[in-house]
């Protein structure tokens, strides 16, 4: 295990050490950098709020023990070096002992354990620090996170958006950590910027931490976030420089506009991590779908370069399999299903489903849940009515209605965006373990979908730490449910980044801008 | 005495009506499914069931219906609005941040409104075959007929990309550092394309009502007798015909001023403008009830804060009214 870590760190070390050659200009100092951002977190703590709306402005205000670059390769980052135990079971971080909070506190191993404590207590993310048993702290800046069994989820674990670390004095002080009033106001973080103000549904202003612990970083002297939630309205700031950076931009017809503005620069690039996927996702237990022929034959029939061309207008890729294409991890090779109306109408033939008078076989509903999965959804009628499905278009309210609907298994099939979140422990793990069936749970294995071999290959991916074997072993997963279908994959969601061309090195690491900023500079 | 009793009447109907639009509103939102604890997941990405229910219990809404609304009700009559599910911030303080944002918006845009309308209609209504006349007539149709946000969307293309004359979103330039007069102008140039769009379609009411309405009294017998006095043209349409003329316009402006106030939800999410509006959208998709509540509660009690203003205008105006009752 330490040669591999050993290597990895010297991957990084080379690949940052190529990284001025690439460049042909100096990062400069100074400047304000105004970003839009299309929703108003909560709050800006991201120990006690997943998402990336708190995710951005989290990771400016708050550091991580580990960042990293786009080949998911992990850097030191709050933790200056890293060292996983022979057993697998204790990693230790040794943090930067010039590190200091906000407002000068230094932070130390303590604060990793409080910060651990928070998260575990209250992220919804359980299955991200649920093996860490505690934490020691031998001394002030060695940290050993003690874990119940290898856990190999822990290294993305430890990035800005999933592991902020917080100070205790601040945060310990026994108010709820989820209600506490300096989640909002007088935020007192660990990371490259400081709030200087929040004001909901107008802006985050952020400024240059000049004690920060990396030398000379960050470049910028502020950054301001304006919430600009009309897409329209964010388009044409990208367009008259008003605005210079743009991430998480997901509306295809205005990123080909934007293409098109010689002085932006718009990228795919940078979602990796976060992982969003399109899908379709069946009822295995009730109706017609819980028949693996009917689904595989819908998937038959589903045009996935129709999707990709007509409704994403190419700005988004392909997806085949649980896991984003854009991870190690993914083995985007399984069975695509590309059309055959033939097979299709076979496999239905030889179910038994034989067509009526009218040419329809049965019917089946499809709910969506937002507007943006609308035309999916719309898609989908018209192409089942070719192999003979009548399918009825149920749209929802809002949010909580579809979500309702969905989590008590009131549904046939559902048009859904899911993301990964890193690690497949974190995101893909729970849609398709027969343990994570919990109704009133959105966004849990909703598909009520059951494979013993699929838990006992998770279950064993999920503590299996050499990368090769863990690969191994997430490709006979994704084979198996590739073959079963409980959900049908078809593209990623097209994320963006938009950025003016005066901005030098915009977020194009794995987690975008929910990553420290700290590199960015204005030309 | 003739001013205080129907004042009186209209706060008691106002209070009572207050009480309905709450008992309405949080039963309606009852009966949606899913709450709060599907839109902290929905924003967190992910949750579990131990901690859906703890929202639920923090949040009271594992109590029966009838609790809840009694809760609720008792809370709202001693005037606390309660917590905002969301954002964690009372209701009032919320509510109060956005309050002024709208209010300016809004009075703004009815101000413009009314003026320039009456001003359109007076002048088209005089020269009812002139070029200037149609031309009104066809702004007014068209800022009618076409949808508010689409006029903002137009308004943008405009002036902040083809010609850079105006920000696309927001209220302040948070760049901008001086004193309250550089404050207020940098807010008044954010303000101008809001202002056009809300105002737009109240324009086109106001000005085709108004010349309707001048036209009307124009031809009625004391306008003759006063034009055979021999007052000028210009006595005659301000002093005497404008007077009658404008107590239908002053009556569907207090109506409408409801409608100025919806119109204000799409203008502030085209413009990002911090008002009511934009924490009202946000509030509704977050099925964060209390703030919706609240917001209901405030909107309402502008409206009908809106429409006694109207009411006694219209008194001065016309002394008929409220004689006959």
């Amino acid at each position: 295990m330490k040669k591999t870590l050993a290597s990895l760190i010297g991957a990084s070390v080379m690949a940052m050490a190529m990284v001025p050659a690439v460049q042909a200009q100096e990062p400069k100092q100074g400047g304000t950098l105004t970003m839009a951002i299309q929703q108003t977190p909560r709050h800006l703590n991201p120990a006690v709020q997943s998402g990336t709306a708190t995710g951005a402005p989290g990771a400016q205000l708050f550091a991580a023990p580990l960042r990293y670059d786009e080949n998911w390769d992990p850097q030191p980052y709050l933790a200056e070096s890293w060292e996983l135990s022979e057993d697998s079971l204790s990693m230790t971080l040794n943090l930067v002992k010039t590190a200091t909070f906000h407002d000068g506190a230094p932070i130390t191993s303590e604060d990793v354990k409080f910060s651990v404590e928070t998260i575990k207590a209250n992220h919804p993310f359980k299955t991200m620090f649920a093996p860490v048993e505690s934490v020691e702290t031998p001394d002030a800046h060695t940290a050993i996170l003690k874990l119940s069994q290898p856990h190999p989820a822990l290294m993305l674990a430890m990035s800005s958006q999933l592991m902020p670390i917080i100070p205790k004095h601040v945060y310990g002080d026994g108010q709820d950590p989820k209600a506490h009033p300096q989640n909002s106001e007088n935020v007192v973080g660990s990371g490259p910027f400081k709030l200087v103000e929040f004001v909901r549904d107008q802006h985050i202003i952020l400024e240059r931490n000049e004690d920060f612990f990396m030398d000379g970083r960050p470049y910028l002297d502020k950054i301001v976030m304006r919430i600009i939630k009309d897409a329209s309205a964010r388009t044409i700031g990208l367009e008259n420089g008003e605005i210079e950076l743009v991430a998480f931009e997901n509306n295809v017809r205005n990123i080909n506009r934007l293409k098109k503005v010689d002085s932006l620069d718009v990228s795919s690039d940078g979602y990796a991590a976060i992982g969003p996927i399109d899908w379709l996702a069946f009822n295995t237990k009730k109706g017609k779908t819980a028949d693996k022929a009917v689904r595989q034959a819908i998937a038959y029939a589903v045009d996935k370069n129709f999707i990709l061309k007509a409704i994403m207008l190419g700005a988004a890729e392909q997806a085949n399999a649980p896991i984003h294409p854009g991870s190690p991890l993914s083995d985007n090779a399984v069975n695509a299903y590309d059309l055959d109306l033939d097979k299709a109408n076979k496999l239905l033939d030889d179910a038994g489903y034989a067509k009526d008078g009218d040419g329809t076989r049965f019917e089946l509903t499809i709910d969506y849940g937002w507007p943006a999965l609308k035309p999916q959804a719309e898609y989908l009628k018209a192409a089942l009515k070719k192999i003979g499905i009548a399918v009825s278009v149920r749209a929802s309210a809002d949010f909580p209605t579809w979500a309702k609907r969905i989590s008590t298994y009131d549904f046939d099939m559902t048009w859904d965006t899911v993301f990964n979140w890193g690690d497949p422990v974190i995101g893909v793990h729970r849609t398709y373990q027969s343990t994570n069936i919990k109704e009133g749970v959105i966004w849990s294995n909703t598909q009520q979908y059951e494979n013993a071999r699929v838990d006992e290959l998770l279950e064993m991916a999920g503590k299996e730490n050499d990368p090769a074997k863990r690969k191994e072993l997430y490709a006979e997963f994704q084979a198996i449910v590739a073959e079963e279908l409980p959900v049908y994959w078809t593209n990623t969601l097209p994320y963006h980044t938009i950025s003016n061309t005066s901005v030098g090195n915009p977020p194009r690491g794995i987690w975008a801008t929910s990553s420290p900023l700290d590199r960015v500079y204005l030309k | 005495m003739n001013l205080l009793l129907p004042l009186l009447q209209r706060v008691f109907y106002a209070a009572m009506l207050l009480v309905a639009v709450l008992i309405l509103n949080f039963s309606m939102l009852h009966l949606a499914p899913g709450d709060i604890a599907d839109t902290i997941a929905q924003a967190s990405g992910g949750a579990d069931a131990e901690m859906m229910a703890q929202i639920r219990k923090d949040y009271g809404l594992d109590q029966p219906f009838l609790v809840q609304l009694g809760q609720y009700i008792g809370k709202v009559l001693t005037l606390d609005l309660g917590y905002s599910f969301f954002y964690n911030q009372p209701v009032t303080t919320l509510i109060f941040e956005k309050l002024p944002a709208t209010l300016l918006l809004v009075i703004t845009a009815q101000v413009l409104a009314l003026v320039v309308g009456v001003f359109l209609g007076v002048f088209s209504a005089r020269n009812p075959r002139g070029i200037v006349s149609y031309l009104v007539t066809f702004i007014a149709l068209f800022g009618y007929a076409a949808p508010v946000f689409w006029t903002g969307i137009l308004l943008l293309i405009a002036f902040s990309l083809k010609i850079q004359l105006f920000p696309v979103a927001g209220m302040v330039d948070v760049a901008i550092e001086g004193g309250w007069f550089v404050k207020a102008l940098d807010v008044a140039r954010h303000m101008v394309l809001p202002v056009l769009t809300l105002s737009s379609i109240f324009l086109a009411l106001y000005s085709r009502l108004c010349r309707a309405s001048m036209m009307e009294v124009l031809g009625s017998d004391y306008i003759r007798t006063a034009k055979a006095k021999g007052l000028s043209e210009r006595q005659i349409t301000y002093k005497h015909a404008l007077k009658n003329s404008l107590s239908p316009v002053v009556t569907l402006a207090g109506l409408q001023f409801s409608a100025v106030v919806s119109g204000a939800v799409l203008v502030e999410t085209v413009f990002s403008w911090p008002g009511l509006g934009t924490l009202a959208l946000q509030s509704i998709i977050a099925r964060d009830t209390p703030t919706i509540l609240g917001i209901l509660f405030f909107s309402a009690l502008v409206v009908i804060v809106g429409n006694l203003i109207t009411d006694f205008v219209l008194r001065l105006i016309d002394p008929r009214v409220g004689k006959s009752s």
